[in-house]
C-alpha cells in the first residue's frame, strides 16, 4: 500500500467541513509555519522537497518561487490554478470537493511564504458546484480567524477569492488565466516578461495547480526531507492520478511516484485491470496533449526496463519511443479502441479550443480536425496521413504558447505509434476493429459538424 | 549598447532593440517580414509569426541557442546574441508553413480584391510562399459589414493582426469595435454594428495589411496600380496635415497616410484629411512619390507582374481540385480594372 | 429584442455584483467582467442578449465591445437563446469511448431535436461541450449546475422525465447535492 499524504483522510465522513478537518490534523501547518517559521524558511523546505509542479510541466516550484521579484511597495499574488481541463485529468476538482480545506491552508502558507496578501483560485466555470463548495468552505476559515485580519493572531493578513471562469481550456495556461482573471479574453500572453515579474495587474505573481499548493501542507507539517524521502529520482512525493478509460476502477489515485505502470494499471490497489477482460492496446499517459504510447511502450521503456510513474521513466527515450508525465490523466484504451477515432476528438477538442491568437494554431488546428473528420467518414488518402504529419510539424514550437505543441503532440504520436492502423483505416473502413463505432458514425454528421 | 549578428551582418544596436528592428537598421533581405508588427503601436506583434527567426546563439554571457525558433518582433536583443534569418532553411521553412496557415482561409480572389497591388500578404505569398495549396476544404466566409459611413469591414479576408484593435485602442477613445468570438472563428466587429466615431479612426484602414479594412469614400475604386501616389500638405487644425493622394488621371481618388519602407504610417493622419479633402485645390502638393515598399506598384511592376503570373499558371496546372489561385494576375488583364 | 432595450440588474443582483467588485483591487474592477456576466445569464433567461452584456458593461463602467469580446470568448455563455434545462453532454476522449455518442443520439431521439437545437415547448437545449473533468465517471452531462455521471441510455431517461417534471434545472445547494444516483 502506497503512502497517501494528500488523499490520507479523502474517505473520512464530513473532511469537508472545517471541524472534521481540523480534527484530523487540518491546519497544523499553518500554526506550525506562523508561530514558528519565517517566509523564507518554508520557500527552503518547498525547495529541498523536490516538489514540481503538478499542473502539467512539471517545474520545481522551490525554484519557481524564488523567482518571485519583490520590489518594494509592489503587491505580489499567489493565483491557483483550478482550471482543470485537459481531457483526463479530473484530480483537482476531486480534492477540491473532498477536501477544500487541504487547498485552502496550502493557499495561506503559500501566500504566507510569498508574501500576497490578497489571493485567487481561478477555477473553470463548469466546476460551478465546486466553487460552491470552496466558497462555503472559504467563508467558515473566515470565521475561524484562518483567512482575514491578523490570521491566527500572527500579524498576518490575506483575503482569499474563488474566481470562475467560463468555459475555455487555453485559460489552464498561467498567462491566460491572468488575462482571464483580469476579464479580458483568455488569450495567452507573450513571454517575456513572465508572472514572476509582470503577472497578475502587472506585479509579481506565482500560479501554482492546486496540487502543488496542497503538497504544500504535508511538506511544512513533515518538513521538505521527509516529502522528497517518497519517490524516485527526481520524482518526489505523491502524485495524484486521474485515471479513467477502459479500466474497471476508474477514479483518482494518489501514488508514490516510481510505482510500474503495469501494475498501476493491473493491480487491485489501483484501475484493477482492463474492463471485460480485454486486452491493452495504449495508454496516453499524462493528459490529453502527451504522447499516446502502444501497450510495448508503456509496460516497458524501448530498452527494456519496467516503465515506472515517474517523470524521468515515462519520458525516457523522448518522443521517440516515451512520453510524458503531464497532468496525471492516464486515459487507457483496450484492444477495441480506435486510436484513429479518438484522436479526433482530440483533434476537435484542440481545435474548439485555440483562443485563435497565432496564425499556425488558429488555422492548423481546425485543418487537422477537418482532415481527421474526412479519414473518419471513409474519404481520406493515404497521403492525409503525411498531410496530417506536416501540418503538426508546422505548429509545433512556432506557435505563442505551448497549446500549439499541446495540439500537434498527439497527432504526431498516433502517427508514429500507430500509422499502419491509419493506412488500413483509410484503405479499408469497414475492417478496423472499431466496426461498431464506425457504422454508427456515418449516422452522426450533424453530431459532427 | 548590445552587439548582435543577423545572417553573419553585425551591427550594433542600443538595449531593449528588437532582433526585427535591429534587422530594419541592417536593411535589405535580411529583414524578417512583419504582418502584425507596427512599430507605432504598443504591445503589437507576436501574433502572426511571419518574422520567426532561429537564435543560434542567446547571447555572450548564456551563449546557448534558444530551443524553439522566436518572434523577431516580440524578441529583445542581447549582447552577443546571432541570428539566423535567410540564411537558415529550417527559418524558411517554418516561414513558409506560416504563410501557408494564414493563406489557408483567405480567399483567392486577390484580382477582385481593393488591396491587390498593395497587399502585404500578396507580397508575402509571393516571397515566402510555397506555389501550392493543399487545403481542400471550403474556406471560412462572413458578410462585409459597414463600420460607419466611411469604413468598410471584409472580415473573410482578415487574418487577425490585432492591428486595428490597437490603433482603436491606443489612438482613438470609446473603442467599439473589437474582436469576437474565439480560435477561427474569432472575427474583428462591433457586434452590433456602430459607426467608429473619432477624428483618428480612419487609421485603422491604414494599418491593415490585407484588404479586410477598407475606405469607403475611395472614389472610382480603381486599382491601386492605376493610381498615382503624390506626397502633399494643407493647414489642418486636428493632425499634421502631411498626407499622400492617390491620383486617378486628374481627380484625386484617396488619401493616406505616408507609409516607410516597410508599409507603416509615418504619421496619424485626421479623418477630416482622409474622408473629407478631395480636391486638388484643399491641398499643397510637395511632388510625385517613389513608392518603393510593394514590388507590384513600383517603377518596374509589369515585370514583376509577368513573372508572378508565370508561377501562377504553373500553380494552376499542379493543383488537384481545381482550386484557382490566383495573386492577383487580374492586374494585367485592363478589362479587370473597373470591375 | 429591439436594441433600445434597457436590461438592469434587481437589486438583489447588483448587491451581490457589488460585493464581487469589492474583491479586487482598486480599479480593477474589469475583474468582475466574468462572473457578472454569469449573473446576467443567469437573471436574464439563461443568454446574453446584447442589453444583457450592456448592463454588465455600465454596471462596470467598461466600454459595451469589451463585454462582447469576452462574452463570446468563453464556451459557457449563450449568445442565443436556450431552454430552461441545457443538456451539456461531454463529447471528449473518455466520454466518447465510453458511449456518449450513444447517449446523444438517444437524446436526439427522445428529445425530437438535433444537437445544438431547442425543443419546441421552450424545455431542452442539447448540446455537445468539451471535456468536463469527470472522465472517471464517463459518460457524463451536466445540467445547470449538476453533473449528470456514469450515464447509461435508462439514467439518461429519468433525467430528462425528472426535470420536465420539475420544470426547471436544478441548481446546486450546499445542503443539497443534487444527484441521480
Ligand atoms: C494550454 C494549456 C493548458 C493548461 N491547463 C492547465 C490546467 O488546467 N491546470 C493547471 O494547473 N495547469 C495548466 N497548465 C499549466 C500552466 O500553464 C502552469 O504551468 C501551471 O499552472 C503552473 O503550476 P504548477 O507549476 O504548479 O504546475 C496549462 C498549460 C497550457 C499550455
Ligand atoms: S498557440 Fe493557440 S492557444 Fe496559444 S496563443 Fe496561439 S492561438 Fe492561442
Ligand atoms: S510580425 Fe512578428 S509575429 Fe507578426
Ligand atoms: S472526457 Fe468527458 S469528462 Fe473528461
Amino acid at each position: 500500500m502506497g503512502k497517501k499524504i494528500l488523499l490520507a483522510n479523502d474517505h473520512i465522513e464530513g473532511i469537508r467541513f472545517l471541524d472534521t478537518y481540523r480534527k484530523h490534523g487540518g491546519y497544523a501547518s499553518l500554526e506550525k509555519a506562523l508561530k514558528s517559521m519565517t517566509p523564507e524558511q518554508i520557500v527552503e523546505e518547498v525547495k529541498t522537497s523536490g516538489l514540481r509542479g503538478r499542473g502539467g510541466a512539471g517545474f520545481p516550484t522551490g525554484m519557481k518561487w524564488s523567482f518571485l521579484a519583490k520590489p518594494e511597495g509592489v503587491p505580489r499574488y499567489v493565483v491557483c490554478n483550478a482550471d482543470e481541463s485537459e481531457p483526463g485529468t479530473f484530480k483537482d476538482r476531486y480534492l477540491m470537493e473532498r477536501i477544500p480545506h487541504l487547498l485552502i491552508e496550502g493557499m495561506i502558507l503559500s501566500s504566507y511564504a510569498l508574501g500576497a496578501k490578497t489571493s485567487y483560485i481561478y477555477i473553470r466555470g463548469e466546476y460551478f458546484y465546486v466553487a460552491r463548495i470552496l466558497e462555503q468552505a472559504i467563508d467558515e476559515a473566515y470565521a475561524a480567524g484562518l483567512l482575514g485580519k491578523n490570521i491566527l493572531n500572527s500579524g498576518f493578513d490575506l483575503d482569499l477569492y474563488v474566481q470562475i471562469g467560463a468555459g475555455a481550456y487555453i485559460c489552464g495556461e498561467e498567462t491566460a488565466l491572468l488575462e482571464s482573471l483580469e476579464g479580458k479574453r483568455g488569450n495567452p500572453r507573450i513571454k517575456p516578461p513572465f508572472p514572476a515579474i509582470a503577472g497578475l495587474y502587472g506585479c509579481p505573481t506565482v500560479v501554482n495547480n492546486v496540487e502543488t499548493i496542497a503538497a504544500v501542507v504535508p511538506i511544512v507539517n513533515e518538513g521538505g526531507a521527509a516529502y522528497a524521502a517518497i519517490g524516485v529520482g527526481n520524482s518526489k512525493g505523491t502524485k495524484l492520478i486521474s485515471a479513467s478509460g477502459h479500466i474497471n476502477k476508474p477514479g483518482v489515485y494518489e501514488i508514490e511516484l516510481g510505482v510500474p505502470v503495469e501494475e498501476f494499471i493491473y493491480s487491485d490497489e489501483y484501475c484493477g485491470g482492463i474492463r471485460n477482460g480485454k486486452k491493452l492496446k495504449a495508454v496516453v499517459a499524462g493528459g490529453s496533449s502527451v504522447p499516446i504510447l502502444p501497450t510495448e511502450l508503456i509496460l516497458n521503456t524501448a530498452a527494456g526496463e519496467p516503465r515506472l510513474m515517474s517523470y524521468e521513466s515515462l519520458g525516457d527515450g523522448g518522443f521517440a519511443t516515451g512520453t510524458m508525465l503531464g497532468s496525471g490523466g492516464f486515459i487507457v484504451m483496450d484492444e477495441d479502441t480506435s486510436i484513429v477515432k479518438n484522436l479526433y476528438t482530440f483533434a476537435r477538442f484542440y481545435h474548439h479550443e485555440s483562443c485563435g491568437q497565432c496564425s499556425p494554431c488558429r488555422e492548423g488546428t481546425g485543418w487537422m480536425e477537418k482532415i481527421l473528420h474526412k479519414i473518419l467518414h471513409g474519404h481520406g488518402t493515404l497521403a492525409d496521413v503525411d498531410l496530417l504529419w506536416d501540418i503538426q510539424s508546422k505548429i509545433e514550437g512556432k506557435t505563442i504558447c505551448p497549446l500549439g505543441e499541446a495540439a500537434a503532440w498527439p497527432v504526431a504520436a498516433a502517427i508514429r505509434h500507430f500509422r499502419k492502423e491509419f493506412e488500413d483505416f483509410i484503405r479499408n473502413g469497414e475492417h478496423v476493429n472499431d466496426v461498431k463505432h464506425y457504422y454508427r458514425l456515418n449516422n452522426l454528421t450533424a453530431l459532427i459538424n | 549598447m548590445a552587439k548582435v549578428t543577423i545572417d553573419g551582418i553585425e551591427i550594433e544596436v542600443p538595449d531593449g532593440t528588437t532582433i526585427l528592428q535591429a534587422a530594419r537598421m541592417i536593411g535589405g533581405d535580411i529583414v524578417p517580414p512583419a504582418m502584425c508588427y507596427y512599430s507605432k503601436l504598443k504591445t503589437s506583434g507576436g501574433y502572426c509569426r511571419t518574422c520567426l527567426v532561429k537564435v543560434s546563439k542567446g547571447s555572450e554571457k548564456d551563449p546557448r541557442p534558444m530551443p524553439k525558433p522566436v518572434a523577431s518582433c516580440r524578441t529583445t536583443v542581447m549582447d552577443g546574441m546571432e541570428v539566423l534569418n535567410i540564411t537558415s532553411p529550417e527559418v524558411l521553412e517554418a516561414r513558409a508553413g506560416v504563410v501557408e496557415m494564414l493563406l489557408l482561409n483567405h480567399p483567392l480572389d486577390c484580382p477582385v480584391c481593393d488591396q491587390a497591388g498593395e497587399c502585404h500578404l500578396q507580397d508575402l505569398a509571393y516571397e515566402h510562399g510555397k506555389a501550392e495549396t493543399r487545403y481542400e476544404f471550403p474556406r471560412r466566409e462572413f458578410e462585409k459589414i459597414d463600420i460607419g459611413d466611411k469604413v468598410q469591414l471584409h472580415m473573410t479576408r482578415c487574418i487577425m493582426c490585432f492591428r486595428c484593435v490597437k490603433v482603436a485602442d491606443q489612438i482613438t477613445d470609446g473603442r467599439v469595435h473589437g474582436v469576437i468570438n474565439r480560435g477561427d472563428a474569432a472575427e474583428i466587429s462591433t457586434y452590433i454594428e456602430k459607426a467608429i466615431d473619432n477624428d483618428f479612426s480612419g487609421n485603422v484602414i491604414d494599418v491593415c495589411p490585407v484588404g479586410a479594412l477598407t475606405d469607403k469614400t475611395f472614389r472610382f475604386k480603381s486599382r491601386v496600380w492605376y493610381t498615382k501616389p503624390v506626397d502633399a500638405h494643407r493647414d489642418c487644425p486636428t493632425c499634421s496635415g502631411n498626407v499622400r493622394l492617390w491620383y486617378k488621371g486628374e481627380d484625386v481618388a484617396r488619401v493616406t497616410a505616408r507609409k516607410d519602407t516597410y508599409g507603416e504610417a509615418e504619421e496619424w493622419i485626421c479623418n477630416s484629411c482622409r474622408f473629407d479633402h478631395k480636391k486638388t485645390s484643399d491641398w499643397v502638393i510637395e511632388g510625385p512619390t517613389k513608392v518603393d515598399r510593394h514590388s507590384v506598384i513600383s517603377a518596374n511592376h509589369y515585370e514583376n507582374l509577368r513573372m508572378l503570373k508565370a508561377s501562377i499558371d504553373r500553380q494552376r496546372e499542379s493543383l488537384p481540385h481545381g482550386d484557382k489561385v490566383n495573386l492577383g494576375t487580374g492586374a494585367l488583364d485592363p478589362n479587370n480594372e473597373e470591375k | 429584442m429591439s436594441e433600445k432595450t434597457i436590461l438592469k440588474f434587481s437589486d438583489e443582483t447588483a448587491a451581490i455584483a457589488t460585493k464581487i467588485v469589492a474583491r479586487y483591487p482598486e480599479g480593477r474592477h474589469k475583474s468582475a467582467l466574468i462572473p457578472l456576466l454569469h449573473l446576467a445569464q443567469a437573471e436574464f433567461d439563461g443568454w446574453l442578449s446584447v442589453p444583457a452584456m450592456d448592463c454588465v458593461a455600465e454596471f462596470l463602467s467598461i466600454q459595451p465591445i469589451e463585454a462582447y469580446e469576452v462574452a463570446s470568448f468563453y464556451s459557457m455563455f449563450n449568445l442565443k437563446p436556450v431552454g430552461k434545462c441545457t443538456l451539456e453532454v461531454c463529447r471528449t476522449s473518455s466520454c466518447w469511448l465510453s458511449g456518449a455518442e450513444d447517449i446523444v443520439r438517444h437524446l436526439e431521439k427522445k428529445l425530437g431535436i438535433k444537437e445544438g437545437q431547442t425543443t419546441a415547448d421552450g424545455m431542452f437545449t442539447l448540446k455537445t461541450v468539451e471535456c468536463l473533468g469527470s472522465c472517471g465517471t464517463a459518460p457524463m452531462l451536466q445540467c445547470g449546475g449538476d453533473y449528470y455521471e456514469n450515464l447509461t441510455l435508462e439514467k439518461t431517461d429519468k433525467l430528462v422525465d425528472s426535470l420536465r417534471a420539475e420544470g426547471k434545472a436544478r441548481v446546486y445547494t450546499n445542503d443539497n447535492p443534487v444527484n441521480i444516483d
